[in-house]
């Protein structure tokens, strides 16, 4: 009785024109609200995940990329709008980052194309995943578990004051400007060649890079927690747009039905997603992200070196139909 | 809907009676009366590829002379196909070795009356290029050693999608003369022209054979934004993802307003 509705609903499909294939409604709507209550609940654009979602399900990898570049538009303007009514964002920094976010954009962009020309693209893609969830994963688990045991261990007395944040050499490069909601006065040359990488990797990847971002805004920048998150979603607005536009100019692989049905799941699922977040205490949240963050380095790792099932893959040139 | 299934199949019945009958008629053709061993028709040239397609049958109907078996062969557009062979590098898989292959037709179907080997020898299914493993390419570069592999993958990688098919319906008899087969196109199915093949086959040998085109392609809304989106100028495009940013926005905005109130 259950499986026949459940057959009925997934029956509905929708045709995705640049994808080329006809996917149940269902199925995207629930892909996008399970990654959308995982991106609430760790105020991450979810893209590192939705990506391998979507090839796994047979969408082209060259798609999944441009059209998850279009949907974190979407999902970072409500995330920003909601930060933004609460006062953290920190927009000096966000124009900053987003001069260097825009570049990197644009070298992913071509790197994109080539790698895509030469048929190493899913390779690249695949590895950079990779590289990338592991050292972060890593870096977060280590540090959570670390702030959890700080926690249990001050519980009952009261916190010494810190200092606001660490002095390193690259604060102290040339291009000095004060950020005010950040209380930094630091080198602007850092934060454009944070927004430089991580625009090359969001073009690359289709990911906004938050889960790399808002780190590295935390521990190598030192701005304040709170600013960081709707900050670091203002800046991935613009250069996920940028993307966007790229792609579609480039390679042509934006496929706009996709977006906009999983967009619908996945606004939905943050709402939920934040929701559950808000009572969970911070330590324990970054402590659980890095754990499933390490989780789809270590199954995309198990792809790259295990035997593939097929020793061939085949591609067919666009535009020759 | 099955009604309607039920209007075209009556109406192809029609046609082919129709057309069985001009057999008897004969002197309209000027040419022996044997000439026209074999007619076939498809009840729609045009599939329309809509937001909610999921794949479709098509009806082929027709008539022959006397009695003998029917095989059909659907071919999608030529296109370029690129096989990569995977090697292990550093522990890591990689694309090797690359072989590309010109004119491989995008999707291959064959259905018939009877088993392909019972009503034809091997030689003759090679030259009509029956059955999957039949299908004539080369590779770009000329015909190269090694190449076979790259070949047999790439049409093994066809059969997983489902393009490539040995058995895609079945040629069923009314009577002795008249025949039908429901062909069938996957929801994966490229767009583009198709020709179906029509074959006649007595005695082990190919006596009639015609072909008739079928346009598959994008319609509606889908078909826009495909046109759209490899529109052949740049401004086009720039528009294009203009608007997809757009369009994200704006589901951002309202996502962010439906759910403030809460």
């Amino acid at each position: 009785m259950l499986g026949a509705l459940l057959d009925w609903l997934l029956s509905f499909q929708v045709y995705l024109p640049i994808a080329e294939l006809s996917v149940s409604v269902l199925l995207l709507l629930g892909l996008g609200g399970g990654v959308g209550f995982l991106s609430g609940l760790f105020g991450v654009g979810g893209g590192f995940l939705m990506t391998p979602l979507l090839i796994f399900i047979g969408v082209p990898p060259a798609v999944a990329v441009a059209t998850q570049s279009n949907q974190t538009v979407a999902t970072s303007v409500s995330g920003v709008l909601a930060h933004w009514s609460r006062d953290n964002v920190d927009f000096k920094m966000g124009f900053v980052l987003l001069s260097g976010g825009v570049f990197g954009a644009m070298v992913g962009i071509a790197l994109f194309s080539i790698l895509r020309h030469f048929g190493q693209i899913d390779l690249v893609i695949n590895i950079a995943y990779v590289i990338m969830l592991g050292s972060i994963g890593i870096m977060m688990l280590v540090e959570s578990a670390q702030a959890l045991r700080r926690v249990r261990r001050a519980q009952g007395r009261a916190l010494a004051p810190r200092k606001l944040h660490q002095h390193v050499w690259v604060h102290g490069l040339p291009l000095k400007m004060r950020f005010k909601k950040s209380r930094l006065y630091i080198s602007a040359v850092m934060p454009i060649a944070l927004g430089f990488g991580v625009g090359i990797l969001s073009a690359l990847l289709g990911v906004g890079g938050a889960f790399m971002l808002v780190p590295a805004m935390i521990y190598f920048l030192g701005m304040p927690t709170v600013v960081v998150i709707g900050t670091s979603l203002f800046q991935i607005i613009f250069v996920a747009a940028v993307t966007t536009i790229l792609q579609s100019v480039e390679n042509r692989t934006v496929d706009v039905m996709l977006a906009f049905v999983l967009t619908i799941g996945s606004v939905v699922g943050a709402q939920f997603g934040g929701r559950v977040g808000a009572r969970l205490p911070g330590e324990q949240l970054r402590f659980l992200l890095a754990l499933l963050i390490l989780t789809v380095a270590a199954g995309l790792c198990y792809e790259l070196v295990a035997t593939p099932e097929d020793l061939y893959a085949i591609y067919t040139l666009p535009g020759l139909r | 809907m099955g009604a309607h299934a039920a209007w075209r199949v009556a109406f192809g019945f029609a046609v082919a009676a129709a057309c069985a009958g001009s057999f008897g008629v004969g002197p309209l053709d000027a040419g022996p009366a044997l000439a026209k061993g074999i007619i076939a028709d498809v009840d729609d040239h045009l599939v329309e590829i809509t937001t909610d397609f999921s794949g479709q049958d098509i009806l082929v109907f027709g008539a022959i002379d006397t009695s003998g078996d029917v095989v059909l062969v659907m071919r999608g557009p030529l296109g370029q196909v690129q096989v990569h062979h995977k090697a292990r590098f550093a522990g890591i898989w990689v694309n090797a070795e690359t072989v590309a292959f010109a004119a491989v037709p995008a999707l291959y179907g064959v259905a018939s009356s009877r088993n392909l080997f019972e009503i034809l020898p091997p030689e003759m299914l090679d030259r009509y290029e029956l059955g999957v493993g039949r299908v004539r390419f080369l590779p770009v570069d000329g015909e190269m050693p090694g190449s076979g592999p790259f070949k047999s993958a790439l049409v093994q990688q066809k059969k997983k999608h489902g393009l490539y098919a040995d058995r895609v319906g079945r040629v069923t008899f009314i009577g002795s003369t008249l025949f039908r087969a429901n062909l069938h196109l996957p929801s994966n199915v490229p767009t583009g022209t198709y020709l179906i093949d029509v074959y006649l086959v007595r005695d082990g040998r190919v006596v009639d054979a015609q072909n008739m085109p079928l346009i598959i392609s994008k319609v509606g809304f889908g078909a826009d934004i495909y046109k759209y989106a490899h529109a052949n100028s740049i401004v086009s495009r720039l528009s294009y993802g203009i608007v997809a940013v757009m369009v994200a926005l704006l589901t951002g905005w309202l996502a962010h307003l439906a759910f403030r109130r809460r």
